[in-house]
């Protein structure tokens, strides 16, 4: 179990996915104008993470790792090469079963979005964690906390980077900064803070 | 002739007035990533221009067989296949640097870029258009990976693609290298100064006041 909550709170501070690995940049920084929408996103990515980082652990194991076909006969075959292309083939579906279900259910959070949704499948955050989770050899259980965890971690980066945002809306800046220039530079001084977390040892 | 502006437009359009990266806050991850060192910008530049042309032309060319509720699925098999040829040529002509990418190449997939054009230029645009928006928003890119990775690199380690520039203390010169700069996080304080840079010049993209 303690093995468990020091790779949640490793995967939530750490390594956080947007402040110390730099991945779903592209969202983190459109998407956070409005608390509401960010925290809307972030829930979005915690399922689609919680989801594909655990399937795409399975489908890894127990086909595409070389001498994973053993079951069926193949023991000499390796097939990881093409681990990429199924990654974002399982990402795909998923994120598209997701657009259909929150047009269906949640149009208001569904236009919100926009054309951020269906960039979720190109959320470096969602193939990041995938990766990661792969290549650090993940038992299922473990790959069900990390991307679980590090969506969530994802999640309160944009909360806070919104936030600010919305504080930032009386602040009087140069007008060529005002915007997008401001936000770049806002994330940068949070990715510096988050920094402290690298020295915590778990 | 008004053809020609408009091919005008598509291709040169994106290096300034709609910057991918300083307006469309498309293909930021990257930028961040692996723009300390100029020579791998350079690569990469090329690879996602590669990718990027090459899947809006063939978007473009099926646009209107695609039904709309798999188009991602269709989009990204058709991005992660160029990336799995651009991977081969480079291991083929210079495996050192694809050694050296290795892991970015494969995030060309999930570079936004590639994709948010394909969504939002290539599923309406016809195929050769298509193919000049992605050249075009391929230099935009590349216009600012190399921007931030010459400052990096020049201020950071005094040298400019391996060749020293600046003699670094170090080594008997006189230059302190800017260790702040070599930190990923300086990325987003030189790109934040790069679009404060480009709203001055055109101030049609300065953001309305809420």
């Amino acid at each position: 179990m303690e093995h468990y909550i020091s790779l949640f709170v490793r995967s939530v501070f750490i390594e956080n996915m947007a402040l110390s690995l730099f991945l779903g940049m592209c969202t983190f920084l459109a998407v956070s104008k409005k608390v509401k929408t960010a925290m809307g996103l972030g829930v979005a990515v915690v399922v689609v993470l919680g989801i594909s980082v655990p399937v795409n652990q399975v489908i890894y194991v127990n086909i595409l790792a070389p001498g994973a076909l053993a079951w069926a006969g193949f023991p000499d075959a390796d097939l990881s090469f093409l681990n990429f292309l199924t990654f974002i083939g399982v990402i795909a579906a998923l994120v598209q079963i997701l657009e259909m279900s929150l047009d269906k259910f949640f149009p208001a959070l569904y236009n919100a979005l926009g054309i951020f949704l269906p960039l979720i499948t190109v959320n470096c955050a969602i193939f990041g964690g995938v990766a990661f989770a792969v290549q650090r050899e993940y038992t299922f259980s473990e790959s069900v906390v990390y991307g679980i965890g590090s969506g969530l971690g994802w999640a309160i980066a944009i909360t806070l980077l919104a936030a600010v945002r919305e504080k930032l809306k009386y602040a009087d800046m140069p007008e060529g900064v005002r915007g997008l220039g401001s936000v770049f530079m806002i994330a940068g001084l949070m990715a510096l803070g988050f920094q402290s977390f690298t020295g915590v040892a778990l | 002739m008004a053809e020609a502006k408009e091919m005008k437009k598509v291709l040169f359009g994106p290096i300034l007035d709609n910057n991918p990266i300083a307006l469309q806050i498309l293909g930021v991850c990257s930028a961040l990533a692996i723009t300390t060192k100029l020579e791998t910008a350079l690569v990469m530049s090329l690879a996602l221009t590669a990718v990027c042309a090459f899947s809006n032309l063939f978007i473009s060319i099926i646009r209107n067989h695609i039904p709309s509720s798999v188009r991602i699925i269709i989009q990204m098999t058709i991005i992660a296949s160029l990336v799995i040829v651009v991977d081969q040529i480079l291991k083929a002509y210079s495996y050192q640097v694809a050694k050296e990418l290795s892991v970015f190449v494969g995030l060309i997939i999930t570079n936004c870029i590639v994709m948010g054009r394909a969504e939002a230029y290539a599923m309406k645009s016809p195929p050769f258009m298509s193919f000049l928006d992605g050249i075009g928003n391929g230099l935009g890119y590349s216009f600012v990976l190399i921007v931030i990775g010459t400052i990096k690199e020049l201020f950071g380690f005094g040298t400019i693609l391996g060749f020293e520039i600046l003699p670094l203390v170090q080594n008997g010169g006189w230059y302190q290298g800017n260790g702040l700069l070599i930190l990923p996080f300086s990325s987003f304080i030189l790109i934040g100064g790069l679009i404060w840079f480009i709203r001055t010049i055109r101030p049609e993209q300065v953001e309305p006041k809420e």
